[in-house]
């Protein structure tokens, strides 16, 4: 069967596979025929992924539990990866507060996770030529930041604008080995990121409103587009930001 | 902690409301300069100062500037 969006043959890397886009993502890609090393600083969530992976084709998937934002555990786990043709950044937190209350913890360990760590993770990957001719990289980025911004959003903002940066930087460099690099730019989705926020029932209520198709993502959409761009039928694009969002940035 | 200091707190993260308003018993979802950005920042400075984690639902869950205090010290 005729099959562009196909992942069979390929071996893929995830982030933050442990949870919400994450595992969606390491889901989606086993189903369309890849076979999965997922990384997580969580090793039981991370296991949890590992056992909902589709195995078929005698296919053994790889886990690696590590905090990537440590170097050591960063030069470890790249030292035992297999050579790779998709990457999926998607590691991130997030914590809201107004500009005022601004602090160096907060700010370091945010950008330590959402901005440098899958930077330095694509700098290892490509120096030691661990990504594939024909490759693709695919950052988790927002609509956040990059397309708007919202109160006491900033930290994330700024991060994830950072990541943006970088995506497009890298696609042009990475250009040279026929390697692409993209993003999704999703507006909220449904994982414990927004679930365990600080904004209220109420509130979330009156966001949707906000939301042309009234509700927000389930972590397997974002999964689908980032399955898209790591696949061969987006084989002509690089460099591009794919915003996931329902509309929301229509208005 | 002390109810006074709070309110000091709790009134500083407003702009134009005169600090006169701020009682104990002052109904904050009704003021006039109530905002998502002021509830933000009073779940900010409650982590600053009093190194205690509320969320929205909780905040929007009491009334008056005595409730916070008391769910506030609770958390303690």
């Amino acid at each position: 069967m005729y099959n562009p969006f196909t992942l069979e043959g390929k071996t893929v890397l995830v982030t933050g596979a442990g949870g919400g886009i994450g595992r969606a993502t390491a889901i989606a890609c086993s189903k369309m025929g890849a076979t999965l090393v997922v990384t997580d600083i969580n090793a039981e969530t991370l296991a949890e992924t590992l056992s909902l992976l589709e195995t078929e084709g005698s296919r053994s998937h790889l886990m690696f539990t590590a905090d990537l934002t440590n170097d050591d555990a960063l030069d470890k786990m790249v030292a035992e990866l297999p050579q790779l043709d998709g990457i999926v950044c998607n590691a991130g937190i997030s914590k809201v507060l107004p500009i005022q209350f601004l602090n160096t913890e907060d700010m370091n360990r945010i950008m330590a996770i959402n901005a440098f760590a899958p930077m330095y993770m694509t700098q290892r990957l490509y120096k030691k030529k661990r990504i594939n001719k024909g490759g693709s990289i695919v950052y988790t980025v927002s609509i956040s930041g990059v397309s708007m911004v919202s109160m006491g959003g900033v930290m994330y903002a700024v991060s994830k604008n950072a990541l943006d940066a970088f995506m497009r930087n890298a696609a042009l460099e990475f250009a040279a080995r026929n390697i692409r690099v993209n993003s999704v730019n999703p507006s909220r989705v449904k994982t414990g990121l927004i679930q365990n926020s600080v904004y209220s029932e109420e509130e979330v209520a009156k966001d949707l409103q906000t939301y042309p198709l009234k509700r927000y993502a389930e972590p397997e959409e974002i999964a689908n587009s980032i399955v898209f761009l790591l696949s061969d039928a987006s084989s002509y694009i690089t460099g591009h930001a794919l915003i996931v969002d329902g509309g929301k940035t229509l208005t | 902690m002390e109810i006074k200091e709070f309110i000091q707190n709790f009134a500083d993260q407003f702009e134009d409301t005169d600090a006169s308003v701020f009682t104990p018993e002052t109904v904050f979802h009704d003021l006039d300069e109530w905002s998502s950005l002021v509830g933000l920042s009073l779940i900010a400075m409650i982590d600053d100062e009093y190194d205690v984690t509320i969320k929205g639902d909780e905040l929007r869950a009491a009334k008056t500037i005595n409730d916070v205090f008391e769910l506030v010290k609770s958390k303690k």
